[in-house]
């Protein structure tokens, strides 16, 4: 007798959630809104069950995400009974920091990564929670389930703490923290069945629908509301689209599909041709773009 | 071929039925080993490739890399798929473990790439941790290496039983049958000796493709499975459910008066409401009630499994007790031997205090005796005193308090450890328990009737530790001195211990390697303790360069009765005193291991007095040692009514 496959990666992300909560001060759960986020939050919920959950839910909002994610995020906190902390960097608010005017660089970086930061320092949250992948891309492949933040919230790829069994050394210094991953082992096509054998809520943008989109790069946008600015002869075009990721909408790219079912979308998923990050113009600046911005603190 | 795998399973089966098939699907971990240029690498690069688990976008990248970076010409060099970060990339190695996914209609794969350089061993022995399988490789040109028996070894050390030998690069040997079989038997002879003996060799080109998924044109004088028939069929995970039920606690959950849980995850065994328990090391007992998740309560629950179990009774367990079946519990004990691979720059130092950690609980302990380390390549056994990054050696520890335990040969979850460095907090080593020593058993605390506070109540006076630490001729024993006549003026019981006079006797064996420092300062922390149990003020006159052993001997005291001194002086400064004459020969070389010169000083972060001797007489410094004495209310009233 032996678990499958998805019972495995399911206990050894509980193992993960109690671990640090066991051994950790002030964790929070980074909440992104997406896929990854909804199986993030339900792993959690088992984890403590019948305990609520014993850490608050972070949203880092760039002001810029999807309308729907929005919505959806509000519904899942009162279904949940979730204790939600927003954080915006005010000041990337008050200089009007946006993709379309300084381009995605500068946005990911003030929006996100700073904003991110700013609300770690200001909660003096220890352990922080977040649905990275190891098959996403190559330089998460090489980080730790445990992955240790200086104070400055550096992550330093060549000095990394062996990770062996599953004993992990979530131990910092005052000011330090770690970021934790649970689905580190999870790959797309797990998210998808985990959330279809679990029938997990996700934000319906996942789902193929009719969407007014402009075509940009080879990178369909959808205009989500009236601060995209339309170049001359752009004009929205409703096609039949859904999201392979979700983040801020100038600068997630979707995908013409018909999959407007969970199965569809599996299957779509497996036979599959594009990879996942693709859609996310934030990873294309350089070759080497995602390892740049974690060593600067992004997730 | 493996497209072919994946499309056959869309068209053939309806939806449901696919769903179904995924979910159903087994996960295998393995990882592969070899040499810098065996072409692991190229061999995951392959296996993901092949397994179609490349997107087009990737493929595209891929191929401007290979172009441009990559070692195959205008073909597509594979290992640049799987050479993450981009230092790796310039440099043309894997310098850590990365970890690949692939799947097929069975099975999901979790790969652990890890690196093949010396200095690396340590990241082989993390991907080997969590394996089901190892593919050593070998270079078909070379035969078997050191590197390749070192692999085994380590192989066969974190126990890993199922071994693939993948001779690869038979294209560049004309695919021989006799090189095959040559190292095949090599090998084989070696493996039997180390206890590995579930091997299956395979003649591969992980370039070409042979044997990977499909069979080898070439190689039809070979008639075993291919390397993914192999990895599609290989039984592993050699049923934790059978072994003695271990469940290690990690977490008490405790929502409301009516509910008390222990949440953790089933290291082996299985677990049914009735089932009898006995919690370790305590010993008490109970029954199962419950099995409490997300989903609903539980009839059973097997290895692998993350629950709740509710008990019985309501007896004391916290995390880090481990729940385990009553009729066949783990060991307890405070004192084991253990293999131990080092994995930190700083050397494992015997007497030094670590923190150790088993499934889930974290305790305090030391190597009390390293009986010889291992050489990797050889196999050998080698006298030493302390281990250095990537070395290995068998070694007594002895803990803080008791855990429970099982042999790491029985039980992979219960006889594993870690070693954690309480300053820095990083993880230094990796430890797979032999078996437990009794003698902690036998040792019993003598009981004592008069205690530390009835000796002090009778001196009138405060014990405590005064513990100057320094550079040589910072001026330790001169400020010593005077305070310990200040102290003796207004009739205090004090006692000097002072680095030069104790070397001479109680230390008389020991050298100035830091081996010997820390044990130097271990033999005078615990003199310190046994005179400030007999009530006095100790004053302790030691360099003791090193933060840890300093921080070890305020641990042993209790607390506000260890008061750190340091004495601070520039090297230049002591240097231009140098009242022993010593900095002169040291810069000669003369003395070798001279605190400052060739063997570090760790200034205190805790020290509770810094005296600044350049701006200070020895006066004034301990006239500023004394104010603070009487501040902090080391000085007894009764002085003072006086």
């Amino acid at each position: 007798m032996s678990l499958t496959n998805l019972a495995k990666l399911e206990a050894e992300s509980i193992h993960i959630f109690r671990e640090v909560v066991a051994e950790c001060e002030n964790p929070v759960l980074l909440y992104s809104i997406g896929k990854d986020s909804a199986v993030l939050l339900r792993l959690a919920m088992k984890a403590f069950h019948p305990s609520k959950l014993p850490f608050p839910v972070l949203h880092v909002d760039t002001t810029w995400k999807f309308k729907e994610m929005i919505e959806f995020r509000d519904k899942m906190v009162a279904e949940l009974n979730l204790n939600l902390i927003v954080h915006t960097n005010k000041e990337g608010v008050e200089q009007d920091i946006g993709p379309f005017s300084h381009g995605s660089a500068v946005h990911t970086d003030v929006m996100k990564t700073q904003a991110l930061k700013q609300a770690l320092d200001k909660y003096k949250f220890d352990a922080a929670f977040g649905g990275a992948r190891r098959d996403e891309e190559k330089s998460r492949s090489k980080e730790r389930m445990f992955s240790f933040r200086s104070e400055s919230h550096r992550w330093d790829p060549k000095n990394q703490r062996p990770e062996m069994w599953s004993i992990y050394n979530g131990r910092i210094n005052k000011g330090e923290s770690i970021r934790v991953f649970p689905l580190s082992n999870w790959t797309e096509a797990d998210i998808w069945q985990y959330i279809y054998q679990e029938d997990i809520p996700i934000v319906p943008l996942y789902f193929a629908a009719d969407r007014p989109v402009v075509e940009r790069d080879g990178i369909l946008i959808m205009v989500d509301d009236d601060r995209m600015p339309l170049e001359s002869g752009e004009k929205p075009e409703l096609k039949r689209v859904r999201f392979r990721t979700l983040g801020c909408y100038p600068l997630t790219g979707a995908i013409e599909s018909e999959a407007d079912s969970l199965p569809d979308i599996i299957q779509e998923t497996i036979l599959t041709k594009t990879s996942e990050r693709q859609g996310r113009v934030i990873d294309q600046d350089s070759t080497a773009s995602m390892e740049k911005k974690k060593l600067e603190g992004y997730f | 071929m493996a497209n072919e795998i994946l499309s056959t399973e869309v068209a053939n089966y309806d939806l449901d039925q696919f769903i179904k098939t995924q979910e159903e699907k087994s996960l295998l971990r393995f990882l592969t080993c070899g040499s810098v240029d065996d072409g692991k690498s190229t061999l995951i690069g392959r296996l993901l490739f092949d397994s179609q688990q490349i997107y087009d976008d990737q493929l595209a990248s891929l191929e401007a890399d290979s172009k441009k970076i990559g070692t195959q010409g205008s073909d597509i060099d594979f290992a640049l798929l799987v050479d993450g970060l981009s230092a790796e990339r310039e440099q043309g190695i894997t310098i850590d473990v990365a970890y690949r996914f692939f799947s097929t209609e069975t099975r999901k794969y979790i790969v652990a790439d890890t690196p093949g350089h010396e200095q690396y061993t340590r990241n082989m022995a993390t991907g080997a941790s969590t394996a089901d399988l190892a593919i050593i490789l070998i270079d078909a040109r070379k035969g078997v290496l050191t590197q390749t028996r070192r692999h085994s070894y380590i192989v066969s050390l974190l126990g890993v039983k199922n071994v693939i030998l993948a001779i690869n690069k038979m294209d560049l040997v004309d695919y021989a049958q006799d090189v095959f079989e040559n190292i095949e038997a090599d090998y084989r002879s070696f493996a039997d000796s180390i206890g590995l003996t579930d091997i299956c060799a395979i003649p591969i080109s992980a370039l070409a493709g042979d044997n990977i998924f499909a069979a080898g044109g070439k190689t039809d004088w070979y008639q075993g499975p291919t390397l993914m028939q192999q990895l599609e069929t290989v039984e592993v995970s050699a049923d934790e459910t059978a072994a003695a039920f271990r469940f290690p606690v990690q977490w008490v959950n405790r929502p409301n008066l009516d509910f008390r849980g222990f949440s953790g995850t089933i290291m082996s065994g299985q677990i049914a409401p009735g089932d009898a328990i006995a919690a370790l090391p305590s010993g008490n007992t109970s029954t199962v009630k419950r099995i409490s998740t997300f989903d609903g309560d539980l009839d059973q629950a097997i290895a692998g499994q993350a629950v709740t179990l509710v008990l019985e009774d309501e007896i004391d367990i916290s995390r880090g007790d481990v729940i385990a079946a009553a009729n066949d519990r783990p060991e307890v004990t405070d004192q084991f031997m253990a293999h131990l691979l080092w994995m930190a720059d700083q050397p494992m130092l015997p007497s030094r205090p670590y923190l150790l950690k088993t499934a889930n609980k974290t305790v305090s302990a030391t190597i009390t005796a390293l009986k010889h380390k291992i050489d990797v390549n050889t196999l050998a056994h080698d006298a030493g005193t302390s281990l250095d990054l990537n070395e290995l050696g068998v070694c007594n520890l002895s803990l803080g308090e008791p855990i429970a335990f099982d042999a790491y040969s029985a039980n992979k979850s219960m006889g594993s450890f870690i070693l954690i460095d309480g300053l820095t907090n990083d993880t230094v080593g990796m430890g797979m328990i032999d078996f437990g020593l009794r003698r902690a058993e036998n040792i019993h605390w003598q009981p004592i009737n008069i205690n530390k506070s009835a000796r002090a109540r009778i001196k009138s006076q405060t014990p405590a530790v005064l513990w100057f630490t320094g550079l040589s001729g910072s001026g330790k024993s001169t400020i010593a001195n005077i305070v310990e006549q200040r102290l003796y003026a207004q009739r205090n019981h004090t006692i000097i211990l002072d680095g030069d006079n104790v070397r001479h006797g109680l230390n008389k064996d020991l050298g100035f390697t830091d081996t010997d420092r820390v044990e130097n300062i271990r033999r005078i922390a615990e003199t310190s303790k046994l005179m400030v149990d007999a009530g006095l003020m100790v004053l302790v006159s030691f360099i003791s360069p090193f933060r840890a052993e300093r921080r070890m001997a305020r641990d042993l005291m209790e607390e506000g009765e260890f008061v750190e001194i340091f004495i601070d002086a520039s090297i230049e400064l002591c240097a231009s005193r140098d009242p022993k004459g010593l900095y002169e020969k040291a810069q000669k070389g003369e003395i070798k291991n001279f605190t400052g010169i060739d063997s570090p000083y760790e200034n205190p972060e805790l020290a509770d007095i810094t005296i600044d001797t350049a701006n200070v007489t020895p006066d004034k410094a301990a006239d500023q040692i004394m104010l603070y004495l009487e501040e902090n209310g080391y000085l007894s009233e009764l002085d003072y009514q006086i």
